[in-house]
């Protein structure tokens, strides 16, 4: 007999007739227990993990998400401890009268300034370290609306069509409609143009890049779950009473969400870009002197021809930035895909 | 619990595709058949015969466009109350179906892989069910569930709550189906097919488990399948589908040892044999689905049949006693076969077939 408490075979409550004779797949059922007993519990503790927790053991051993979780890491405590790490202020111009941009005399590299000096004078290190951590909020928080309101529409708009009979269709119709309206306009003009309405800051950058993102993370949720949504087993769900609402959410929405966690990623990335992009146009922070790799970067670009090094290093931090979080979503999406476990 | 009236009792059962800018396709043209407690029943036909289409249309799964469910399905419900109660399945609400689906009736489908959600713990499934119908939680549920996969056959089940459906093996995720659709005690349980995705002995095993089920429960089992060893094993009726009608329908044994339907006769013959000589090619029945004729002109199967005169192109054939001695057994044929010689004693011998059938046999 298994030691286990819940299935108690002799004394299940179910069964008329089972007085006296033991019904066969029960004799059967004990047979199979017993040689489970016998042959011992060698996978305990790889099972009764969650979903997460199984991806993430999956992910311990793919080296792409070991390069991508790097990143990320060092990008993170870079930007969360920026004030401790950066050496100097970086908006104090205290070697400006070392550089002077229209003689093409820049300062390299240097014991004092790891970095150099910008076209200001100020220590390109200190403005990379604090900049990262601009790039972290605005990345991170432009994402997070893209991806909340994104899926927020996108969910309704898959669910009902799915789910929602010839109601659910009409109101899929429309939430497309209104979704397609805001793909028509090219990202960059559509931020440009909520930066503009609600007036420049970092604030406005970090909605417009996010509203921007919104009408991606939408059709591709509500196309990945209208496809899921002809798979048998929300069939089978719906043969076995399962409520509406709960079918989307705990059988559609999961199945759908690879190609969303892939998206997000790589939003993270061109969001540092187009938060740069609208930086550059004057829509982003007020106070220039504060640093971001993104205006860092397009202040550079007057310089190109001689300090070159200058828009490497905000270039760089971006590139590299979005490599890690690219490669970690892939990864992380590897691991959550159900066709690739083994 | 014994009453007058079936279980379940379909009547002209007729199911109609509207496509744009084409004909109308009638899959199921008129089914009728009767389901008691404890009984099988089984639709028996090639493919695009209308048996998964008809058992669809019973659970209300059909989609809202473009289709026309006509005829009844009255099922007799829970008699827990003072008086039975009966539902009219193709009219009731919709709400009110999806209170009875998994409750009432319940649904086991062909790919038991497919059927199952691949990132949702088996248990998480189970338990779902419970929480749906039964109102149960947490740990309760999760006992329930245990107790449930134990019941159908799978071992170590606390286990299995915390897998994924691609971690059991293809027996095991039909056990876990089963389970699901048992969770309830449905009183009509329709398996479309239930064992055409395993492996022969896995599919003697299923077979046992649903024939186990229906007798210890008394639950109505509606077995829709295209092969016959399937039938033999488990069916007490038989409705033989052609082209959206019931050419034959009968008990089991006058349907095995009397078919009179020239395509029950060649379903039967076209089964391989382990005892034909070596290199005997099989004997299909010739032609495809495709072929046929209206119903309404004469019979839809004349055009691959070897019997068929002139008589059976004219008008729509009717569903007649086979009479002599043989209640119940009916057919739509103009030129039945009396006495078919290609009578398939192997059928009988299938895997499928278990203990009780020995008289039957001998």
């Amino acid at each position: 007999m298994p030691t286990t408490p819940s299935p108690n075979p002799p004394e299940a409550p179910d069964t008329a007739g089972a007085d006296e004779k033991v019904p066969f797949h029960k004799r059967k059922a004990d047979k199979v227990d017993r040689l489970a007993e016998l042959m011992g519990d060698r996978e305990a503790g790889s099972h009764g993990a969650g979903v997460w927790r199984e991806a993430f053991q999956r992910m311990r051993r793919s080296p792409m998400a070991i390069t991508g979780a790097v990143i990320v890491a060092v990008f993170l405590v870079i930007a969360l401890f920026s004030p401790l790490i950066a050496t100097y202020s970086p908006t104090s111009q205290a070697w400006g009268g070392e550089v002077f941009p229209n003689r093409n005399e820049f300062v390299g590299p240097r014991a004092e300034n790891w970095l150099g000096l910008d076209h200001l004078g100020r220590d390109m290190f200190s403005r990379m370290v604090i900049g990262a951590r601009q790039t972290l909020l605005v990345g991170v928080v432009a994402t997070l609306v893209g991806f909340l309101f994104g899926a927020l529409l996108g969910g309704l708009a898959g669910a009902c069509s799915v789910l929602g009979g010839r109601w659910g269709r009409q109101v899929d119709n429309v939430v497309m409609r209104v979704i397609d309206m805001m793909l028509a306009m090219p990202t960059l003009l559509l931020a440009v143009t909520v930066a503009a309405l609600v007036g420049p800051s970092l604030t406005t950058v970090m909605i417009a890049v996010g509203i921007a993102q919104v009408p991606i993370f939408a059709r591709l949720l509500r196309g990945a779950m209208i496809s899921q949504g002809n798979r048998e087993y929300v069939l089978a769900a719906q043969a076995l009473g399962v409520r509406k609402r709960r079918i989307a959410v705990t059988h559609i929405l999961p199945n759908s969400m690879g190609p969303v966690i892939v998206q997000s990623t790589l939003t993270l990335a061109t969001a540092i870009i187009d938060a740069a992009a609208l930086s550059y146009l004057g829509l982003g922070n007020p106070d220039a002197s504060y640093p971001e790799w993104g205006t860092m970067l397009s202040e550079a670009q007057r310089f190109l021809s001689s300090a070159p090094s200058l828009a490497v290093y905000p270039a760089l931090g971006i590139i590299i930035t979005a490599l890690g979080f690219t490669l970690l979503g892939e990864a992380l999406r590897e691991a959550l895909d159900p066709k690739l476990r083994k | 619990m014994s009453s007058s009236t079936p279980l379940l009792a379909v009547d002209e059962l007729s199911v109609v595709f509207h496509r744009k800018g084409q004909n109308p396709t009638r899959a199921v043209d008129g089914v009728s058949f009767t389901l008691e407690e404890g009984k099988v029943t089984g639709l028996v036909g090639e493919s695009g015969c209308g048996k998964s289409v008809t058992s669809l249309a019973l659970m209300g799964l059909l989609p809202d466009r473009g289709v026309k469910v006509g005829g009844s399905a009255v099922m007799r419900l829970s008699d827990r109350g003072e008086q039975p109660q009966e539902a009219d399945l193709l009219r009731i609400s919709q709400r009110r179906m999806r209170d009875l689906r998994g409750s009432q009736l319940a649904m086991i489908f062909q790919d038991p892989l497919s059927s199952l959600n691949p990132v949702v713990p088996i248990g998480l499934q189970v338990t779902e069910i419970l929480k749906r119908h039964r109102g149960m939680r947490g740990a309760a549920a999760r006992a329930e569930a245990a107790d449930l996969l134990y019941r159908v056959g799978i071992p170590d089940p606390t286990r299995r709550l915390n897998e994924y459906p691609h971690q059991l093996s293809g027996g095991m995720r039909q056990r876990a189906l089963i389970a699901m659709a048992v969770a309830c005690k449905p009183r009509l349980m329709i398996a479309d097919e239930p064992t055409t995705a395993l492996d022969v002995t896995i599919q003697a095993q299923i077979l046992e488990l649903l024939k186990d089920l229906v007798t210890e429960e008394g639950t109505g089992l509606l077995m829709i399948t295209h092969d016959l060893g399937v039938v033999a094993g488990l069916c007490d009726d038989i409705n033989v589908l052609y082209a959206g009608r019931a050419v034959e329908t009968a008990e089991r044994a006058p349907l095995f040892s009397d078919p009179t339907h020239p395509y029950t006769v060649g379903l039967l013959g076209s089964i391989p044999r382990l005892d034909a000589p070596r290199g005997e090619p099989l004997t299909p029945v010739r032609g495809s689905v495709n072929d046929n004729i209206a119903w309404t002109d004469g019979c839809a199967f004349a055009p691959r049949c070897d019997h068929y005169t002139m008589e059976c192109l004219q008008g729509p054939p009717q569903l007649v006693e086979v009479g002599a001695g043989d209640p119940g057994h009916v057919h739509r044929c103009v030129n039945p076969i009396s006495h078919a010689d290609v009578v398939d004693r192997a059928v009988l011998e299938s895997p499928a077939v278990v203990g009780d059938d020995e008289e039957e046999r001998g």
